[in-house]
């Protein structure tokens, strides 16, 4: 009796102290100045298809991207969800046969993701590292599918101690989703897609 | 007094009653052909990490501690696994797509590497499944290459 007792305690005490340990920073600041120099791989600019097919998940990718950059988890989380949805409703039946295994992975990917950065609205550390996978999910799509607009992935060679990450924008000007107002400016374009 | 001794003599009844109730386990007699350590060929150090820290919650073969047989405590690791199971479950991971391969091995090392992962409500029980300081960077090294190779 005693022992379950204590089982039951222990338990419930070490669960807190899972939470309690949210929030901790990203990474330390150093060798700034020589990562910040550093060139990521640029890509030569490449156009895609004139669609609308991807356009409500762009609008709700650029939503939680937004949520992100000002360091907004509960927004994120509420942005995943809508995201969310719409991917599970993306019509996969009216692309071409070839693509749809491969559009079908990217979707799975892209909705798991989703789903984690919906769940997870206390915890944006781990909301980010999802939407730095998502981020090359969405980039995945939209080449396969087109685009209804310009968007530009930028690198930010600073993210997840100096791994880096990109991420998809809809202008130039960078605001940085994974570090937040930590480090706003962080990052540099480095493939321009574009719309034929 | 009396009624303070009613109600104990009630909760070591109803906890009795909870032990009889048959609970599933989650093992199995065999290793799948698209186990992690199996179709990744990882190495034995690593391999070993792997099961004393992550296949327990992740995988379809959990080796049960003793008080897993003790209710309602093994109700709650029941759970706990399920959930772990549904976010990455190492005994399927070679049916997954290549795509989720790698987005699973990032969030690995993410995890691994923020000690998120194996649970300090894990680790506080179970001291054979925290991850050195050697070894956390044998395991993510170990996961970033192999995302690196597919």
């Amino acid at each position: 009796m005693i022992v379950l007792c204590l089982a039951i305690v222990s338990w419930g005490a070490s669960a807190q102290m899972d939470h309690a340990k949210m929030g901790h920073s990203e990474n330390g600041h150093s060798n700034m100045e020589s990562k910040m120099t550093q060139k990521a791989n640029v890509s030569p600019s490449i156009k895609v298809e004139h669609s609308l097919s991807a356009t409500t998940i762009i609008n709700n990718y650029l939503l939680l991207k937004d949520a992100l950059v000002e360091d907004n988890g509960k927004k994120a989380a509420s942005s995943g969800k809508m995201l969310l949805d719409v991917l599970g409703k993306f019509d996969l039946s009216s692309q071409p046969a070839p693509k749809q295994k491969e559009l079908k992975d990217i979707l799975d990917d892209a909705k798991e993701n989703a789903e984690h950065i919906s769940e997870n609205g206390d915890k944006i550390d781990h909301q980010r590292e999802h939407f730095e996978i998502l981020s090359t999910d969405i980039r995945d799509l939209i080449v396969i599918v087109g685009a209804d607009r310009t968007l530009y992935q930028i690198h930010c060679p600073m993210y997840n101690n100096n791994k880096g990450g990109n991420w998809l924008n809809e202008s130039k000007e960078v605001k940085n989703p994974l570090l937040g107002t930590k480090m706003p400016k962080c990052g540099n374009v480095i493939q321009e897609i574009t719309v034929k | 007094m009396k009624w303070l001794k009613r109600i104990g003599l009630a909760l070591l009844v109803v906890l009795v009653g909870l032990q009889v109730i048959p609970t599933r386990t989650n093992q199995s007699t065999e290793v799948a052909s698209s186990d992690f350590i199996k179709t990744n060929k990882v190495p034995e150090d690593v391999g070993r990490m792997l099961l004393t820290s992550c296949y327990n919650c992740h995988s379809n073969n959990t080796n049960y501690p003793w008080y897993s047989r003790v209710q309602p405590v093994g109700w709650l690791l029941e759970n706990h696994i399920n959930k772990g199971k549904a976010v990455l479950n190492l005994s399927e991971f070679g049916g997954y797509s290549v795509r989720k391969q790698k987005s699973k091995l990032k969030s690995m090392a993410n995890q691994i590497e923020k000690d998120e992962m194996p649970l300090s409500s894990y680790t506080f029980i179970h001291h054979d499944a925290r991850l050195s300081q050697d070894s956390k960077k044998v395991l993510v090294d170990y996961l970033n290459a192999l995302q690196d190779s597919l």
